[in-house]
C-alpha cells in the first residue's frame, strides 16, 4: 500500500479516476515534513450577489507557503470564494461578504483596511489570461509603476519573467505586444506581472483552464518552485491538476433549497491532499473525487 | 442493406439549391434601404456643388490670395474688402475656448459614469447628460449672453458685452455630453477583465481609469474630440448671439469677434441681393469651412485607426 506512511490510510481507499497514487504519496510526505503556519483564519463566511447566499458559511485556514486547492462542482462558489481574499468582490456592487478572514491576525474586512493595500499583497491569476493591450514590457512594468517603484525596473521585469519561466521566450522582443504571445504564454505573463509587485501570496482562479496540456504542465511545475516564496491558493476542476501541485485541498458543494429554488455553496471537506482523494470523510466528496459526481 | 436501400441509394432524389421563386419583398427593402443611404450622400454632394458654383464666381471677382493672406473683412462697406483672416481667427479662438471646457470636462464625466458612478447614478446621469445634447442652441446662445457674460463681468473680468469668450466657454458646456457619451460608450466596451487585472496588482480607482481604460478606449475618446471640435467649428447661433458681429483679428477673448458661421448666419438673413458679391462670398466662406471641417474628419478617421492598430 503506497499510502501506507499515513495514519489514517484506509483499508481500501477510494480508488481515485486517474490520479497517481505516487504522486499522492509524495504529497503526504511533504505535508508531514512542512509546519503548519496559520496565513489566512477564514470564518463563517458568507458571500450574498443581491441578498441571495452564493456561498454559505465557510471556515477554514490557509497555511503560509501551502498550495491549497479549491475543488467542486460549477456554481458551488469557488470563484467567489477566492476573490474574498484579495477583496476583489469589492468591484461587484451587488456583492455582500459576511464573516471574518483573518491574514495575519488583520481581519480583512475590517473598518481600516484598505482594499488596494489589500492587493499590493495578495495577487490574482485570472482563468483567462488577461494581459493588458500593452508591450510585454509594459505588462510586467504596470505594477511597479502603479506602485511607485521606479528604480531598477528593467531587472525587477527581468525577474519577475525569469521567475514566471518566460524570460527565455520573450527576451528578445520585451517591446512586442502582449498578444503576440500563445495563450499559455500569455498566463506565464500574467503570472510574471504578478509577481512583479512582490505579493505575499498568489491567487489563482483556474489558471490552466484555457491552456493546452504543455502549457498547463509549465504552470504547474512553476507552482511548485514558486511555493517556496509564496502562499499559492488555486481554484481547479482538474483533480489530477489538484493532486498534483496541492498540499491541501477544499471540496465545495451545492446545497440546493427546492422550496426557495436556491442554489447555495457550502465547504463539504478540508483536508490533506492524499485524505481528500483517498480518504474523504464525506460520502458528497468520494462521489466527486470517484468521478460518481458532476 | 434492405431492398429498399440499395434503390434509394441508386435513384438519389435530385438536389434543388435554386430558389422556388425571387423574393420580391427583398428586393423592395433593399431598394429602400439603400435610398436611405443615398439620402445623405446626395445632399452632401449637392451641398458640394451649391457650394463650389458661387464660389468659383466669388474667386473670378477677388483673388485666393487676397482671400486668405487679407487681413481686413469688410464685404458690406465700400471700399470692400475680403481677407478671410478675421474670421478664421475668431473661429479659432471661439474653438479654443470650447475646447478648453468640454474636452477635460466630457472625458472626466466619461470617466465618473464608466468607472465610478454606481449603475443606478449611471442610469439616471447619462440620460439627463444626454437631454443637455438635446437643448436647442439659440437656448445656449441666449443663455451665454444674459447669464454667463454678466457672471463674467461680475467677476471682474471686464468683458464686452457681446465677448468670445462667453460664447466659447458656453459652446464648450453644450459640448460637454457630446465628448462624454462617445466616450463613455467607448470605456464600457473596455473588457472587464483587463480592470480586474489591474485591481488585482494594487491599483486604485484612478490608476486603473488613467492607465488602463482611457488607453484602451483611446480612439472612441479621439473620435469624440474630434466630433466636438467639427461641432465647435461648426456652431452658429451661439456665436451669432453671443461674441458680437465685428471680424476682426484679436486673440484677446473678452473682445467681440465674428466667426465663420456667425458672419454667415448674420449675413444671410440680411437682405444681400441674389448674385451679388455679398451674396457669393456667403459661399465662398462656406466653402472654406465645409473644407476644414473635411479635413478635420479625415483626421480623425486616421487617428481612430492609427490607435486601432496599436490597442486590438
Ligand atoms: N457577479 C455576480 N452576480 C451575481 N451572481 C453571481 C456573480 N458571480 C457569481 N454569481 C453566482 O454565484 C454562484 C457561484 O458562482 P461562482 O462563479 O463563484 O462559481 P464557481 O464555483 O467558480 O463556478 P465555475 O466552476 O463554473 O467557475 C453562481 O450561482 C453564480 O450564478
Ligand atoms: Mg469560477
Amino acid at each position: 500500500m503506497v499510502m501506507s506512511d499515513m495514519e489514517s490510510a484506509p483499508a481500501a481507499p477510494a480508488r481515485i479516476a486517474g490520479v497517481d497514487e505516487k504522486i499522492l504519496a509524495e504529497r503526504a510526505r511533504e505535508a508531514a515534513s512542512t509546519r503548519r503556519d496559520v496565513l489566512f483564519d477564514v470564518s463563517r463566511l458568507t458571500v450574498s450577489y443581491a441578498d441571495v447566499p452564493a456561498l454559505k458559511g465557510v471556515s477554514l485556514e490557509i497555511y503560509k507557503n501551502f498550495v491549497t486547492a479549491f475543488i467542486g462542482p460549477s456554481g458551488c462558489g469557488k470563484s467567489t470564494f477566492i476573490r474574498c481574499f484579495n477583496r476583489m468582490n469589492d468591484l461587484i456592487p451587488s456583492a455582500n461578504v459576511d464573516g471574518t478572514i483573518l491574514y495575519h491576525g488583520i481581519d480583512l474586512y475590517g473598518p481600516e483596511v484598505d482594499s488596494v493595500e489589500v492587493r499590493k499583497r495578495i495577487g490574482m491569476v485570472f482563468q483567462k489570461p488577461n494581459p493588458f493591450p500593452k508591450s510585454i514590457y509594459d505588462n510586467v512594468a504596470f505594477g511597479p509603476r502603479v506602485l511607485g517603484w521606479k528604480k531598477d525596473l528593467d531587472a525587477r521585469v527581468e525577474r519577475a519573467l525569469r521567475h514566471a519561466a518566460l524570460w527565455d521566450e520573450v527576451k528578445n522582443r520585451l517591446k512586442a505586444s502582449a498578444y503576440s504571445l500563445s495563450g499559455g504564454q500569455q498566463q506565464r505573463l500574467c503570472i510574471a506581472r504578478c509577481l512583479a509587485v512582490e505579493p505575499d501570496v498568489l491567487l489563482m482562479d483556474e489558471p490552466a483552464s484555457a491552456l493546452d496540456p504543455i502549457s498547463t504542465t509549465a504552470i504547474e511545475d512553476l507552482m511548485h518552485e514558486l511555493k517556496r516564496e509564496y502562499t499559492i491558493v488555486i481554484v481547479t476542476h482538474n483533480m489530477q491538476q489538484a493532486a498534483r501541485v496541492a498540499d491541501m485541498t477544499a471540496f465545495f458543494s451545492v446545497e440546493v433549497d427546492e422550496e426557495q429554488d436556491r442554489r447555495t455553496g457550502v465547504l463539504v471537506e478540508y483536508d490533506a491532499t492524499p485524505t481528500i482523494f483517498t480518504n474523504p470523510g464525506d460520502k458528497r466528496t468520494e462521489d466527486y473525487v470517484t468521478g460518481r459526481f458532476g | 442493406m434492405t431492398a429498399q436501400d440499395a434503390t434509394a441509394a441508386a435513384q438519389p432524389e435530385p438536389i434543388r439549391l435554386r430558389g422556388e421563386r425571387r423574393r420580391w419583398g427583398e428586393d423592395v427593402v433593399k431598394g429602400i434601404l439603400a435610398l436611405c443611404a443615398l439620402v445623405s450622400v446626395a445632399t452632401t454632394i449637392g451641398i458640394i456643388i451649391a457650394l463650389v458654383e458661387p464660389s468659383i464666381e466669388f474667386f473670378r471677382e477677388v483673388s485666393i490670395v487676397d482671400f486668405f493672406s487679407g487681413d481686413r473683412w469688410a464685404p458690406l462697406f465700400t471700399p470692400a474688402s475680403f481677407g478671410i483672416q478675421p474670421l478664421l481667427v475668431g473661429t479659432l479662438v471661439v474653438t479654443f475656448w470650447a475646447c478648453v471646457v468640454c474636452l477635460p470636462c466630457g472625458l472626466g464625466a466619461a470617466i465618473y459614469m464608466s468607472e465610478y458612478a454606481r449603475p443606478r447614478v449611471r442610469n439616471v446621469l447619462k440620460p439627463a447628460l444626454e437631454t443637455l445634447a438635446g437643448i436647442p442652441t439659440v437656448v445656449f446662445g441666449f443663455f451665454a449672453l444674459t447669464f454667463f457674460t454678466p457672471l463674467l463681468q461680475d467677476l471682474g473680468l471686464g468683458v464686452n458685452v457681446f465677448n468670445v469668450l462667453a460664447a466659447g466657454l458656453v459652446v464648450g458646456v453644450m459640448l460637454i455630453p457630446v465628448v462624454a457619451s462617445v466616450s463613455e460608450d467607448a470605456m464600457s466596451a473596455v473588457p472587464q477583465e483587463l480592470r480586474d487585472g489591474a485591481y488585482a496588482l494594487g491599483s486604485t480607482r484612478l490608476q486603473v481609469s488613467t492607465r488602463i481604460v482611457v488607453p484602451a478606449a483611446i480612439s472612441g475618446i479621439i473620435a469624440s474630440y474630434m466630433l466636438a471640435i467639427s461641432r465647435a467649428i461648426g456652431e452658429t447661433m451661439i456665436v451669432l448671439i453671443a461674441a458680437g458681429g465685428i471680424a476682426k483679428i484679436t486673440f484677446d477673448p473678452r473682445e467681440q469677434s465674428q466667426t465663420m458661421t456667425a458672419f454667415i448666419g448674420a449675413t444671410g438673413i440680411g437682405d444681400i441681393p441674389t448674385g451679388s458679391i455679398e451674396y457669393k462670398t456667403i459661399f465662398a466662406v462656406g466653402l472654406t469651412l465645409f473644407v476644414i471641417t473635411f479635413a478635420m474628419n479625415m483626421l480623425s478617421i486616421r487617428l481612430v485607426r492609427k490607435f486601432r492598430e496599436i490597442y486590438e
